[in-house]
């Protein structure tokens, strides 16, 4: 399989990985995926409660290259952005600046996914309405 | 000595050309070129003896006699023949098949297509070490079973087959033992004789020899074995297969089947002492590495390990001088993850972590010290990436957690 450079380089290079302190309360924490499918992502933001603005975030991933990428990249993507920006961001849009096959569009799903677990974790601990709890569940 | 990049540990898939096969076939392209059922003339003789030639080096190889070879493009090909041949030609006599589920899709679906067409097909199940229980086989002859197709040596796990027991099994029972030989015949003494096997598929692409061209050994005597052809034509090999001998290919399978032989108790020492150091290497530096199937009763040349925590294809990628392969999902046309290992019980978790490595002739203590290094710097990078390990290192329990898929 020939990967694009930008995949190579978000493999050999990731970005901002790490862990957070998942008990801090503007810390949301988003895990999704299952070892069983081959791809789980653990993607945190630091976001700051009166801006919004993701001020920090971390990823760990079990996946293949791909998968590394798409959530090296979102973890890149959201830094600095608010809440409602970094929800605004599509798999579509990792897809094509990774240049992902089709056989690897669903990684980029699990990194949309991903991103959204973490903000409706944040919203769920800063007592914000769960509407979007369901978002990461209703992708197939 | 310097290592030569990338390096090749996947001889499971293929192996290159010994020269000296390279060179033995030459000759046979633009000067000795002739159609060895030509039989009218000189171009047509010196490719029969060639062929003929050839076809003793094979059965020399497997303790055959040279009538009972018959020449194919191939061990899918072979196992197609095999199946397909017997199940059409004792038909009368019955319409059940034994097999087992870590079998090669070119016996796998050959068998499913039999269904299809109104026969019986038993999948026997596989122990953890991944090799069939010879109750369950026994059990599962009936007065309608016509064939047992059981394959010599796996080609994801290496795991070797009871084959001897099964061959006296099916002597019993009066029933025709096939075995797909293709990781084994080269490899490992194989003797069609000792272990009692009727049908055998070789490949010469697995032994140093060209891609294109196979064999399948069909015995002769005690008992005879009788095949309807699946390719019909001008009724080349006997009968059984008709087609044009690849004359060329079939030269280069004879001298990589003579070379196997001559140097094979040699070439198995030496490719074992290098699995064991591969794997002592590797498994001395990680933790949560697991051997996939016996370790007793595999070849020598093949090591399966899954890296716990670290998913198949994101290690491939990281070592990308080196190629072996993956029973890892993200790795296979269909997105499935290995099912052989689904068969010997491994979860498909470990499943996406595992790889195979194959050993080969021309591989070198150098190169199985850089690819453990490789191995071991590699799975220990991607462990900082993982987020299962960090939650094991926690002392989570994650079979017990409830995993939101997408």
């Amino acid at each position: 399989m020939a990967y694009s450079d930008k995949v190579i380089d978000h493999y050999n290079n990731p970005r901002n990985v790490g862990s957070l302190d998942k008990k801090d309360a503007n810390v949301g924490t988003g895990l999704v995926g299952a070892p069983e499918c081959g791809d789980v992502m653990k993607l945190q933001m630091k976001i700051n409660p009166s801006t919004r603005v993701i001020e920090e975030a971390k990823f760990k991933t079990f996946g293949c290259g791909s998968a590394i990428a798409s959530s090296s990249l979102a973890t890149e993507w959201v830094r600095g952005k608010t809440v409602e920006e970094a929800l605004a961001i599509k798999n579509t849009d990792i897809v094509r600046e990774l240049s992902l096959p089709p056989v690897k569009i669903h990684c980029s799903v699990l990194a949309e996914d991903a991103i959204k677990a973490a903000i409706s974790d944040w919203k769920h601990k800063a007592g914000e309405d769960a509407k979007t709890a369901d978002a990461s569940a209703s992708h197939s | 000595m310097a290592i030569k990049l990338p390096i090749y540990f996947d001889n499971h898939a293929t192996t290159p050309v010994d020269p000296r096969v390279v060179d033995a076939m030459l000759p046979y392209f633009n000067d000795k070129f002739g159609n060895a059922a030509s039989r009218n003339h000189a171009f047509g003789w010196a490719a029969e003896e060639a062929v003929e030639n050839a076809r003793a080096q094979v059965a020399q190889l497997i303790g055959a006699t040279p009538k009972e070879i018959v020449f194919t493009s191939g061990a899918t090909e072979s196992d197609n023949l095999a199946i397909k041949g017997v199940a059409e030609m004792y038909r009368e006599k019955g319409n059940h098949i034994i097999t087992q589920v870590t079998e090669h899709k070119a016996i796998l679906d050959t068998c499913k297509r039999l269904e299809k067409e109104g026969f019986e097909v038993t999948y026997l199940p596989v122990e953890k070490d991944g090799r069939i229980n010879l109750d369950d086989l026994r059990r599962a002859i009936t007065p309608k079973t016509i064939l047992i197709t059981i394959m010599y040596a796996n080609n994801e796990i290496g795991v070797v087959q009871p084959v001897a027991e099964i061959g006296k099994i099916a002597k019993e029972k009066g029933v025709f033992f096939h075995s797909d030989g293709v990781q084994a015949v080269g490899k490992i003494p194989v003797d069609v004789q000792k272990d009692g096997i009727d049908l055998l598929s070789i490949s010469a692409h697995k032994l140093y020899g060209p891609k294109g061209v196979g064999a399948l050994y069909v015995r002769r005597k005690n008992p005879r074995v009788q095949l309807t052809a699946i390719i019909d034509g001008g009724g080349h090999e006997r009968g059984m297969r008709s087609g044009t001998l690849n004359v060329a290919g079939i030269v280069g399978f004879g001298k990589a089947c003579e070379l196997c032989r001559e140097e094979m108790t040699e070439e198995t020492a030496k490719l074992r002492a290098l699995r064991d150091r591969l794997k002592e290497s590797i498994m001395s530096k990680l933790d949560e590495t697991f051997i996939n199937g016996s370790m007793e009763h595999r070849l020598p040349h093949n090591i399966n390990i899954s890296f716990a925590y670290v998913e198949g294809e994101s290690l491939l990628m990281g070592i990308n001088d080196i190629a072996v392969s993956s029973g890892s999902a993200c790795t296979s046309a269909t997105l499935e993850p290995s099912y052989v290992l689904k068969a010997l019980g491994v979860g498909e978790d470990l499943a996406h972590t595992s790889i195979r490595f194959g050993l080969g002739r021309f591989n070198t203590a150098e190169e199985v010290d850089y690819v453990a290094s490789r191995v071991v710097e590699t799975v220990s990078r991607l462990r900082e990436l993982s987020p299962l390990y960090e939650m094991a290192k926690e002392g989570m329990d994650l079979s017990k957690m409830n995993w939101k898929t997408a």
